[in-house]
């Protein structure tokens, strides 16, 4: 399947990528609104940065997900037809249990909701919106 | 070929999904004691709690057992395995034949000798029923008490102190949570529930039940104090619900014994879930961990070898993830190490409720503990199953601000190129 790739070597760490997360995954789709008038989300990727390196990981949408293996509520599923593992909030109780297990830390917790947040591989799009918005060719959403 | 699992827990999903991987087309058939196909079990806290409804509680959509060609035989009590002849057999005398059994009957609770357990108003907490019969109680009764302060106790406590009882929760150990955190964590989660209004004995045990005309009055405990209460809940732990091998001839120990491959002493039937005693990833031992991921990955090896993939299973680590009125606590591996050999390094923020602990052996990192601050654990699961050595960068480790970018570059690069 195709996933989000990031390249450490070219990354500027400029977090474009979590603000076009953030915006896709709002309300309004706009960025001013969804900056100044929406709750504001956690972005669904993390821009890491040490010393002189900084990239940015994604969800890693594994073969046999830890994260689906662990939640207790049956909230977070991997969808056999895409392969795509993603969360459903309407059933999420927050025990936090995907973010104990997940190897990469891509799970976020939303404690405004109470409820975890992660990538969807932004499933209205072609392109995924942190790959669109990379201004350097860091992200690279391809089959491997 | 005809697959049946005995039991509707989340071992059974595992398994309906397991076999699925392999073979898409012949009959499974689940039954179960429990009138319900699987439910999330640690939600019946969260159903008390009157976090979440009755409807939230199914694990998979309606939809999965028909589109993985599942039979639900629900409501109905598997008793007896007919081994010569594959049949399992059931208490209202229904006949149903296999050729790959997997028993998941999961654990019972367990109930010590206490004087005055046996009457009404004595409960136990684990299944959906059990969240029913206490939630029949809010507004009737004032005071309870809770016998065990492990994790499903102290849900339990939670749920019954929000909705207005006054609970006393006592516990044998020194501290709460003893079997996965320590003093230190115990502590801090022991604050917080006397902050919310719950009372917390510990090094205690509750000798006598008090009743009075056969109902609950109260209890008293081993050094001579008395709590009154109209009702208990026993909440210890649970045990391995291994009667149905009985006369079977399936070798058991504490749980039903398995090897790699999920399969009991008894070819063609397995194991999985809390009732089985299936290998440790870090002891290599065969141990009963009675947790819910262990119970669905070993369901999903049972499943997967009972549809003929032969795949071995690598072995349960034990986790726990769990919040007590906004703490968020978390537990993996060996967190509370017993004997010598052992690097523990800590980092304590009472102030804060936050704490951090990692347990090195060799310098291998073995077992981690959070409270309060838990972003990016699943860094720390990861090295630990993965045996990764983390001497060099283990300060990183300590830091709230841990990451992907803590680990050195070719762990990392490795993890990326995933």
């Amino acid at each position: 399947m195709k996933k989000v790739y990031a390249r450490e070597d070219v990354c500027i760490g400029c977090r474009l990528c979590e603000i076009a997360c953030i915006v896709e995954h709002s309300i309004s789709k706009d960025i001013i609104r969804a900056f100044k008038q929406e709750e504001k989300r956690p972005a669904r990727n993390v821009v890491e940065e040490c010393g002189p390196v900084s990239f940015s990981v994604h969800c890693r949408h594994c073969d046999e997900p830890p994260c689906v293996q662990v939640c207790i509520s049956g909230a977070m599923v991997k969808d056999p037809r895409t392969g795509r593992v993603r969360n459903i909030p309407e059933k999420c109780v927050g025990c936090w249990s995907c973010v104990m297990a997940c190897p990469y830390g891509v799970i976020k917790r939303d404690t405004n909701q109470g409820k975890v947040i992660k990538c969807d591989l932004c499933p209205d799009r072609d392109l995924p919106a942190c790959v669109s918005a990379c201004p350097n060719e860091a992200l690279l959403y391809e089959e491997r | 070929m005809k697959y049946v699992i005995i039991g509707n827990g989340v071992a059974a999903i595992g398994a309906v999904e397991g076999i699925r991987q392999t073979d898409r087309q012949n009959p499974i058939t689940i039954i179960a004691a429990e009138p319900y196909a699987t439910y999330g079990r640690p939600l019946i806290a969260n159903l008390l709690r009157g976090k979440i409804h009755e409807a939230d509680l199914a694990y998979r959509p309606e939809t999965f057992y028909r589109d993985n060609k599942v039979t639900l035989l629900l409501g109905r009590t598997a008793e007896k395995i007919d081994v010569a002849a594959r049949r399992a057999l059931l208490e209202d005398g229904g006949k149903v034949p296999y050729d790959k059994l997997l028993i998941a009957t999961g654990g019972k609770p367990f109930i010590p000798p206490i004087q005055g357990k046996d009457g009404p108003d004595v409960y136990t907490f684990t299944t959906l029923d059990d969240a029913g019969k206490l939630d029949a109680l809010v507004g009737k009764i004032k005071q309870i008490v809770l016998i065990g302060g492990g994790l499903i106790g102290l849900k339990a406590a939670e749920s019954l102190n929000d909705r207005g009882l006054k609970v006393t929760v006592v516990e044998l150990a020194d501290r709460i949570l003893s079997t996965a955190f320590d003093q230190t964590a115990g502590n801090i989660i022991g604050n917080r529930l006397a902050e919310a209004g719950i009372e917390v004995i510990t090094e205690n045990s509750v000798k006598e039940i008090v009743r009075k005309n056969d109902r609950v009055k109260g209890i008293k405990l081993n050094d001579g104090q008395k709590r009154s209460c109209e009702a208990v809940v026993i909440a210890i732990g649970v045990i391995p619900d291994k009667d149905i091998v009985k006369g079977t001839g399936i070798a058991t120990n504490r749980g039903i014994v398995v090897n790699d491959y999920l399969e009991t002493s008894v070819a063609g039937i397995y194991a999985a879930g809390d009732v089985a005693e299936a290998l440790d990833l870090l002891s290599g031992e065969r141990r009963v961990v009675p947790i819910w991921p262990n119970a669905y990955t070993q369901g999903q090896y049972a499943g997967r070898n009972m549809a003929g993939a032969r795949m071995a299973y690598k072995g349960g680590l034990p986790m726990n993830s769990i919040e007590f009125y906004g703490i968020p606590t978390m537990s993996m591996g060996m967190a509370n190490p017993a004997g010598a050999g052992y690097e523990v390094i800590t980092r304590l923020s009472p102030e804060k409720n936050v704490y951090r602990k990692l347990v090195l052996r060799d310098g291998i990192l073995v077992g981690a503990m959070l409270i309060g601050e838990v972003e990016r654990a699943g860094i720390l699961t990861g090295l630990i199953r993965n045996r990764v050595k983390v001497s060099s960068f283990k300060e990183e480790l300590m830091k709230d601000t841990l990451s992907l970018s803590s680990l050195p570059g070719e762990i990392r690069a490795e993890r990326l190129s995933k």
